[in-house]
Formats: C-alpha cells, sequence, structure tokens
C-alpha cells in the first residue's frame, strides 16, 4: 500500500511538473527538443471564412495544440472575400510568421503567393482544396475520390441490373470551383464504365439551395422515375431534400450528397433526407492538420523543400452503415485532444 | 402631351416595355408548350410559379421602393439576417412566435434606419441602402448569429408548413398572390399609394402640395424590409434552413431585373403591380424551359442576359427618351 500511494504521489508530481515546468521534461532523447520546438513559435491560418464548420473546427484544434505546445495560434478571416485573402497572404509575409496554414478558395488565387512565402522560408500547410503550387504539406480531401464515391453510390443504387430506371440527375455547384471541376470529373469517369446509367439533368445551382430547389423541383417532374439525384454539397442540396420531400418521393429518389460529417448530417440521413453522404470527417482532418504541424515545424526542412500529402480517409455513410459516432458536434471537438 | 397621343394610350396598343416583356413571355411560353414535352402540364406550371414566387414577392417589395424613386439595396441582407435570427432563436429555444416577433422587429428597425437615412439625412438611397447591406450582415454576423447556415428545428412545425400546398397549389404561390393584390389595391386605391407615385414623380412638387414627403419615404423602406423578412420566413419554411450568405450573393440584382424588366423605371412614378408580375412570369418561363432543356450554367447567363438586352433595346427604339420622358434623377 505504501509503495502504492508513493508511486501515486510520484506520478501526480511529475505530472505537476509536465504541466508547470516543461524544461524538467523527462528526456527520452527527443521529447525535451520537441517540446522546445514550438516554444514562441508563430502559427496563422487563412480561412475561406470563418463562419462555417470546417475552419471552425480545424482552427479549434490548433488552438487547443497551441495552447498545449505553447506556439501562438492566430486567424486572419476574409470572410470569403479571395482579393482579401491575398492581401492578407500578402501582409503575412512580411510579418514573417513560423508557419501559415492556408485554406484555398481555388487553385489560382494563391500560387504565386505560397511561392512566395516559402521563398522567403516561411512553411506552407494547405489545407482541403490544393492550389496548383505545392507547398511543404497538404492536408485535405481528394476532391476526384469524393466524385468517384458518390457515382458509386448512385450506381449501386440505380442500375437497371438491379431493376431501377438507370435514371439520375446532378446538382452542381459552380461548374468553375476546382471541387467542383474535379468531383465532375470523377462522376463523369464512372458513369463512362456504366452506359446503362442515364444523366437526365445536370445543373449548377451556385451552391445555393433556392436555386437548387427550383431546378430539382422542375427536373423532378419532368423525370416521374428519376431514381437518385447526386448534389455536390450537403447545404445546397438542403433545396433538392425539399423539392424532393413536396414531390412526396422521399425514399423514391435518393438523394446522395458530401460534406464535412457534422450533427445535422447524420440526421438527416436518419430521418430519409441523404440517402447516402460522403463524409471527409473534419475532425479527422483537425487531427491531420495538428499532426502536420507538429512535423514540419520539427523537419525544419527548407519551405517547400519536402511537400508531402495526407489525403483524408473518406468515409461513406448511409442509415445501414450509421454508427453513434460517424458524425462529430463542435462539443465533440471542443473536448477532443489536439 | 397631346390629345391624340392620350387617345393613343387610354385605347390603341402601346409598344410599352411592359407590353414588349409580355409579348416576348408569351412567345417564350408559346415555343416551351409546343417544343418541350412536359412544359405545358398544371404541375409544371405551378412550380414555375412557385420557383419565382420568392423572387415575386421580393420584387413586390422592391418595386413599391422604386415607384416613390428609392431603391433598397438592402433587401436581400434584411431577409437573410432577419430570417436568420429568427431560426437561431428558435433553435434557442424561443417560442415561434416570439422568435418571428423579434425577427419582424429586426427587419423593421432596419427598415425605418434606412428611412430615415434617405429621407431626413438626404443620403441617396442606392448609397444608404448599399451601406446598409453591409452594415446589416456586419452587425448581424457579429451579435445575431455565428454560422453561415443555420438550419430550421424539426419542432418548428406551423413556421415548416406555411411553404405546404393547398389544394395542390404549393403556398409560396398563394402567398405571392396574395400579397401582389394587397399591393395593387394599396397603390391604387389608398391615399399612401397614391402619394409614393407623386413623391417618385416630382418629389419637390410633391412637397409643396402639401404631401408629408419624409414619412411617406421612411413607410415605404419600413414596407420593403418587413416583405424581405416575410420573403425570408417563406424560404425559411421551404428549405429547411436559411443561408445568410445569400446576403452578399448577386439575388438583389435578380430582384431589380424583375422589377425594371417589367418596366418600372428606376427614376419612380411608374409602373405598378402588373409590371412586376409580367417581369417575373417571365424569368420564370426563361428558368424553367431552360431547366427542362437541361442547358449548361454559363449558357443560362448569357441567355437571360440576352433577353434582359432585347426587351432594353426593343423599349429605347419604341420609347426614344427625350427632354419630357426624362427625369432629373435618373438613375
Amino acid at each position: 500500500m505504501k509503495t502504492f500511494i508513493g508511486r501515486t504521489l510520484a506520478a501526480l508530481l511529475a505530472l505537476g511538473s509536465v504541466s508547470t515546468a516543461l524544461a524538467e521534461q523527462f528526456d527520452d532523447g527527443l521529447a525535451p527538443s520537441y517540446y522546445d520546438t514550438f516554444k514562441g513559435k508563430k502559427v496563422v491560418f487563412l480561412p475561406l471564412a470563418m463562419s462555417f464548420d470546417l475552419p471552425q473546427v480545424w482552427a479549434k484544434a490548433m488552438e487547443t495544440q497551441g495552447k498545449r505546445l505553447g506556439y501562438d495560434f492566430s486567424v486572419r478571416d476574409p470572410n470569403w472575400s479571395s482579393d482579401a485573402g491575398a492581401q492578407a497572404l500578402t501582409t503575412l509575409i512580411t510579418e514573417k510568421p513560423d508557419l501559415l496554414v492556408v485554406h484555398n478558395p481555388d487553385m489560382q488565387v494563391y500560387a504565386r503567393l505560397l511561392q512566395r512565402a516559402q521563398k522567403e522560408g516561411i512553411p506552407v500547410i494547405q489545407i482541403n482544396l490544393k492550389s496548383v503550387a505545392t507547398t511543404d504539406a497538404y492536408v485535405g480531401v481528394n476532391w476526384y475520390e469524393v466524385g468517384l464515391h458518390q457515382a458509386k453510390m448512385a450506381v449501386d443504387a440505380c442500375s437497371p441490373a438491379a431493376g431501377k430506371s438507370g435514371k439520375i440527375a446532378i446538382m452542381q455547384g459552380t461548374p468553375t470551383n476546382p471541387n467542383n471541376a474535379i468531383t465532375m470529373t470523377a462522376i463523369e469517369d464512372t458513369l463512362a464504365q456504366h452506359p446503362d446509367i442515364k444523366v437526365v439533368s445536370s445543373q449548377s445551382a451556385d451552391w445555393d439551395a433556392t436555386k437548387a430547389h427550383a431546378v430539382a423541383s422542375t427536373v423532378i417532374k419532368q423525370n416521374p422515375d428519376l431514381c437518385a439525384y447526386v448534389g455536390l454539397w450537403e447545404v445546397m442540396d438542403a433545396g433538392v431534400a425539399a423539392a424532393i420531400r413536396e414531390a412526396g418521393k422521399t425514399g423514391a429518389i435518393q438523394l446522395i450528397t458530401n460534406g464535412g460529417g457534422q450533427k445535422p448530417a447524420c440526421d438527416n440521413i436518419e430521418n430519409g433526407t441523404f440517402n447516402g453522404y460522403v463524409s471527409y470527417d473534419a475532425i479527422g482532418q483537425a487531427r491531420d492538420l495538428t499532426d502536420a504541424i507538429a512535423q514540419v515545424l520539427q523537419v525544419k526542412a527548407k519551405p517547400g523543400s519536402q511537400p508531402y500529402g495526407i489525403y483524408t480517409p473518406i468515409k461513406d455513410i448511409s442509415r445501414e452503415t450509421m454508427r453513434a459516432n460517424s458524425c462529430w458536434t463542435m462539443e465533440d471537438v471542443a473536448a477532443a485532444p489536439f | 402631351m397631346s390629345a391624340s397621343q392620350t387617345e393613343q394610350r387610354r385605347g390603341g396598343f402601346k409598344l410599352t416595355q411592359e407590353n414588349i416583356v409580355f409579348f416576348i413571355a408569351l412567345l417564350l411560353f408559346i415555343g416551351f408548350s409546343v417544343l418541350l414535352p412536359g412544359f405545358f402540364d398544371t404541375s409544371n406550371l405551378l412550380s414555375l410559379v412557385q420557383n419565382v414566387a420568392i423572387l415575386g414577392i421580393l420584387g413586390i417589395g422592391m418595386g413599391i421602393v422604386v415607384i416613390g424613386r428609392g431603391i433598397d439595396l438592402a433587401m436581400v441582407a434584411t431577409m437573410a439576417l432577419s430570417t436568420a435570427w429568427t431560426v437561431a432563436l428558435i433553435n434557442r429555444g424561443f417560442g415561434t412566435g416570439e422568435a418571428i416577433g423579434l425577427g419582424l422587429a429586426f427587419a423593421a428597425a432596419v427598415g425605418i434606419i434606412m428611412g430615415v437615412l434617405v429621407a431626413y439625412v438626404e443620403i441617396p438611397a442606392i448609397f444608404a441602402t448599399l451601406a446598409m447591406s453591409t452594415a446589416i450582415y456586419g452587425f448581424g454576423r457579429l451579435a445575431l448569429v455565428d454560422l453561415d447556415v443555420i438550419y430550421l428545428p424539426d419542432n418548428a412545425i406551423w413556421l415548416r408548413s406555411i411553404s405546404n400546398s393547398f389544394l395542390g397549389v404549393p403556398l409560396p404561390v398563394i402567398w405571392f398572390s396574395v400579397l401582389a393584390i394587397l399591393a395593387y389595391l394599396f397603390l391604387r386605391f389608398t391615399k399612401w399609394g397614391r402619394y409614393f407615385y407623386a413623391i417618385g414623380d416630382n418629389r419637390a412638387a410633391a412637397r409643396i402640395t402639401g404631401i408629408p414627403v419624409r414619412p411617406m419615404t421612411v413607410i415605404q423602406y419600413l414596407i420593403s424590409s418587413i416583405i424581405a423578412f416575410g420573403a425570408g420566413l417563406i424560404t425559411a419554411s421551404l428549405l429547411a434552413s436559411v443561408n445568410i450568405r445569400v446576403a452578399q450573393s448577386t439575388m438583389v440584382y435578380d430582384v431589380i431585373l424583375v422589377v425594371v424588366l417589367g418596366g418600372i423605371g428606376l427614376s419612380g412614378g411608374k409602373g405598378g403591380v402588373r409590371n412586376i408580375l409580367v417581369g417575373t412570369i417571365l424569368i420564370g418561363i426563361l428558368l424553367n424551359g431552360m431547366t427542362i432543356l437541361d442547358m449548361p450554367f454559363t449558357m443560362q447567363n448569357i441567355v437571360k442576359g440576352t433577353v434582359l438586352l432585347i426587351a432594353i433595346i426593343v423599349d429605347s427604339l419604341a420609347n426614344p427618351r427625350d427632354e419630357q420622358t426624362a427625369q432629373q434623377g435618373d438613375i
């Protein structure tokens, strides 16, 4: 018993010393230098905007990690304006933070600035949409893979071989957006191998649920035997869902969409609004991102000299495959260790 | 205006912009009915009107302001943020009635502030409302809602039901029709409605004749803001969600397009509800037909732009501007 109490005390003391004085870190040959690496470093995050789930998750994770490891974390929010983002990036290059985490609005707009940042000695991690410029790390989804998964779900659900009509419709966002274009390429490539599947409509709704509703309600009336709707973003596809509900075709028309896997998505899968959902699991991406930060800051390679990628393992969720932990909430993110 | 001209306007067919647009709409309607299977079908025609009902409702609000020679560029921002706040409040556990009351109060406050800026501070409407649009969005993001997309909870049952259908007719179509009739009666037969025309036609003269020009201007913006809130509630009900990013989209230009296309001049004092209906229906027919044709996105924009240009060109050829028709302050 005595030894037990003694050990517990020792463990508690050790814990206390870890949180108060990292300098007294147990030296396993790596830990002291690991913790030293992050002290006083400056990490800046440039999102698309802070008003939707994905950047909020990533930022929360970096904030948590920053507190744990002692680096300074800040966000420059351009609120959907790529001009404001480019300006922020230009200013940041002169401010010389120790690491930039950039969420690209498209593949071109920041490309030269990202290269300039690396030339000035600032390492850059890109998240969820890769620019044409390759930087120290890319963490995020492979949009082509998202398209493949969605197309496969539609083919499986609608194949005439299974007695279905084979008619599907696609709801695009903005065709010029790279994630839209890449996902569409994957869908077209998949469908090219399945000539029995017919695309009766492939329209764009500009990521706007109202427009998606208008288009889908017309398409559904024109094609009474429509089997599935493939939408490229869950928020826009709320409009498609409304059109399906209005037509009384819930369940008859499969709605297949994608998103970051926040709780409302699973609610919608549960209540039959979404029938197939390709999740890129933003909370998993957050862990990948914080790991990449730890790696880039430790390795200290010349910025841009050793680029690598961590492509998100995506998960397909349907009512059958859904589990209690398939989706996450902001509370989960706040409580998670990073 | 000579006696013969007056006669011509009353009796014979005149090539006004409204008639031109109506004619184009009719042509498209006949063309699509013949060429597109499934276009001339009751359910498709109902969904055609439903799909432009929100645009039409906003158009009526905008029309009332434009007739008084104003413009409300903040309409979409007001719509998005007031509704988003309402839905956010419901999510926080407020009763639906309370939440709608607060959202309405917010929209009304926005309308009154804009009206005061335009009428009393005398800032040109285009700048005052443009600035307000940004201010509303910024304030909303800061103080009212913290996410772009807010979902309507399942328990907001009667708010969900305002976009159902009644006897097979989608309720948004009915709301649009009711509002159109009310706006028609208001503009045509009430004192305030006639004041709006007088103010839009000649503000100085209206003032000299004793019309309370400034309070009436405030009322115009109050009306457009309240209509915007109503349009927002119907949208939220239909989509079971509100997306405040619409405040930064080009939707407000679509609303102006509907108003101007129908023939309500931005110089004010002219036109009525009929013009807005004609403009709305043309856009509805175009969008519906192009969707059935599965026309690519960029092509649709080209077609929309071209039809608008044709309408304007024909109008300027048929009704050339001269000293009599041109007004000071014409945009």
